[in-house]
């Protein structure tokens, strides 16, 4: 590569020899002001990922729960310039790597360059955007993501084709989010054979990049289920759910749950 | 005779969707990776679909035989004597279930049939899409599923029935704002969740490509039933301008789709204005809304600065969508299109005229494209053809309210 190349906390983090504990979490729920502390909780607890969810009025891809954390952070006055205010001096106390999730259209309207040198100010390394298709992105945005060293994670589903797979893999330079089951965020229970074949089916096309595994992991069982055919799992809708019953303090117990083996 | 009123430039655009599934600079796919196989699968064949023989055979049969096809093209003389101009009336009103949607969910259900789908879902807003899906359904034995939002379906209990009566399932959309927004979301929720034997049958020319485009020209029956009529009545395929109320924009999209690329026939869509385009309650989506993403469909909306889709207003249920469909964005950005806005007031007013003038009840999204008569004048022998969407029955309470009948 002709340009400077750091290597991007993701990267770093995927090349640990362990399996990955993601975390999803709604900016601006509970209350508008807890992203920071509850970056700072999961840090301490030691999650290896987070994923902070930026929300939007119309998420298609999620169920009940993160739609009404969606919908109480909007009421509270979370908006995407408020959250990389809150963000701003993030990496003087958390180092973990951090993801913004979100769908397409706020950042459409904050711009996408503007919006990825934001990221690339406040230290963010990767984004998710489930409704920005791969040719979309590829035929307009990649050079920008490049450009602020920000590594953009796509999803594969059980129905996904082989080749769309092996595309999708040649455009990732990070991981691959791999949802567990036709569904939305939030609303399976456990996991059948059908989704113990599709994840050994996905682990023997060695990808270039790790997956991991979201959608449907909501304990120890179900983390240490998805974690054998994959490199890590992403909780969200659990998450939020065990926020809104026991707010911040649960955090640390909440992880050290689904560490447990 | 003729005063050609479009940008120059605009004369040698191409107005139909390029391969890539944009109008423009608008459409596309922008949708969660979950719901790319269904959609996929749609784009790869539709166009095969409805080319094949048997498709378009049982299509049309289909038309004439159960929608009444095709609808009258009517020449109302008493509103032409008083507005000193030709108008026409397309009379979509008189396709069975009441409003032109018929024609799409006729159109749909057979591509759903073909591509061996036997699980129909739709959202709906007023009620008209439901109740037009729930028919197709019932005519063809499918199961039916409509998303409705929780104040819609209280709003609109008749519908509700109705849809019942056929036999669909009509589930309360309960997030967000609960109206025809969400309901589209639980739809597409719905067909993430059930991603192989079920077909989304989408209301409007909106939606992730190619929604826009099958839609679009399954109501192009309507602008080639008007290029026959016309030739017959006026001797010239071609009107001055035809005229079409746009919510996301299905009658508009099948009145104006075969005059597209006649630069010389004058394409006017109506929005509404709700209680005026500056109340904060209005539904004019060219003018208060911004390029973004809705339903897949990178479009004009209306949302905050921030990016979240707002909710509309109208008095009509069937115009107050956030988004208008790519086509519509493509017209209005591009010059070709004229775009009015009528408020509340003036579309009821413009109603209740129809009923006095031709005997007429006309619902009140076509009430919005007869109102522009009050204020947009035309020539003496300009030929105006107004599609008249839909009849005014689903209506006929918002009516007693407002005039105290």
């Amino acid at each position: 590569m002709s340009y400077f190349y750091i290597m991007n906390r993701i990267q770093s983090k995927l090349s640990e020899d362990k399996k990955l504990l993601s975390i999803y979490f709604t900016a601006g729920y509970p209350k508008v002001n807890d992203t920071v502390e509850i970056l700072q909780q999961l840090e301490k607890s030691g999650v290896d990922i987070v994923e902070i969810g930026l929300p939007f009025s119309d998420p298609l891809a999620d169920g009940h729960t993160i739609q009404a954390s969606s919908q109480t952070a909007l009421k509270n006055g979370m908006t995407t310039d408020l959250l990389f205010r809150q963000l701003k001096d993030i990496r003087k106390t958390v180092s973990m790597p951090l993801i913004l999730m979100g769908y397409f259209n706020p950042v459409l309207q904050f711009g996408v360059e503007n919006f990825c040198k934001k990221c690339a100010e406040i230290g963010i390394d990767g984004l998710i955007l489930p409704d920005l298709p791969l040719a979309e992105y590829e035929e307009h945005y990649a050079e920008i993501f490049r450009k602020y060293n920000l590594i953009n994670i796509f999803l594969i589903t059980p129905q996904t084709s082989e080749e769309r797979i092996r595309q999708i893999d040649a455009a990732s330079e990070g991981f691959i989010y791999m949802v567990s089951s036709a569904s939305v965020t939030g609303s399976s229970s456990g996991f059948g054979e059908e989704q113990e074949a599709y994840f050994k089916r996905i682990a023997s096309l060695s990808l270039k990049n790790p997956q991991i595994i979201g959608f449907g992991i909501n304990n120890s069982e179900t983390f240490q289920q998805a974690t054998k055919h994959a490199k890590g799992a992403i909780i969200g809708s659990a998450f939020i759910k065990m926020l809104s019953e026991e707010g911040i303090t649960g955090i640390s117990a909440f992880i050290s749950a689904i560490r447990k083996v | 005779m003729k005063l050609n009123k479009q940008i120059p430039s605009a004369v040698s655009r191409n107005y139909n969707v390029n391969e890539k599934g944009y109008y423009g600079d608008f459409g596309g796919a922008y949708i969660p990776e979950m719901l790319y196989p269904n959609v996929e699968e749609l784009r790869q064949n539709y166009l095969k679909i409805m080319a094949e023989e048997s498709f378009q055979k049982e299509f049309r049969q289909l038309l004439k035989d159960y929608v009444g096809r095709p609808t009258p093209l009517y020449f109302a003389k008493r509103l032409s004597e008083k507005y000193s101009t030709k108008i026409y009336l397309k009379r979509e009103d008189l396709c069975h279930t009441g409003a032109h949607k018929v024609n799409n969910t006729i159109g749909q259900i057979l591509m759903a049939k073909r591509l061996g789908k036997t699980r129909i879902i739709a959202e709906t807003g007023a009620g008209q899409h439901g109740v037009a899906t729930a028919t197709v359904c019932a005519l063809m034995g499918l199961e039916c599923i409509v998303f409705m939002g929780e104040i819609d379906i209280k709003r609109q209990a008749p519908n509700v029935a109705r849809m019942k009566m056929l036999g669909a399932k009509v589930v309360p959309a309960t997030s967000g704002s609960k109206t025809l927004k969400d309901a589209t979301n639980e739809a597409i929720r719905d067909w993430i969740n059930n991603p192989l034997d079920t077909h989304y049958i989408i209301g409007s020319v909106v939606g992730p490509h190619p929604y826009p485009d099958m839609v679009a020209r399954f109501q192009s029956v309507i602008s080639e039933e008007i290029k026959t009529q016309l030739k017959e009545k006026e001797g010239c395929e071609n009107p001055d301008f035809v005229v079409a109320c746009v919510g996301g924009g299905s009658n508009a999209a099948g009145a104006f789709y075969h005059y597209l690329n006649e630069p010389e026939v004058g394409i006017i869509a109506v929005e509404a204005a709700g209680k005026g385009i500056d109340s904060g309650e209005s539904a004019a989506t060219s003018v208060l809304g911004k390029v973004g993403i809705i339903h897949g469909s990178k479009t004009l909306l209306m949302q905050t600065a921030d990016g979240q889709i707002t909710e509309p207003y109208s008095i009509s249920a069937g115009l107050d969508y956030p988004g208008i469909g790519p086509m519509h964005a493509h017209l209005f950005a591009s010059g070709r299109g004229e775009f009015i806005s009528i408020t509340d007031d003036d579309a009821m007013k413009a109603g209740l005229e129809l009923c006095k003038f031709e005997g007429i009840i006309p619902a009140i999204e076509s009430s919005h494209a007869l109102a522009i008569f009050e204020t947009r004048k035309f020539k003496k022998d300009d030929v105006v053809v107004v599609n008249l969407s839909g009849r005014g029955d689903k209506d006929l309470d918002t009516y007693i309210k407002y005039f105290n009948l």
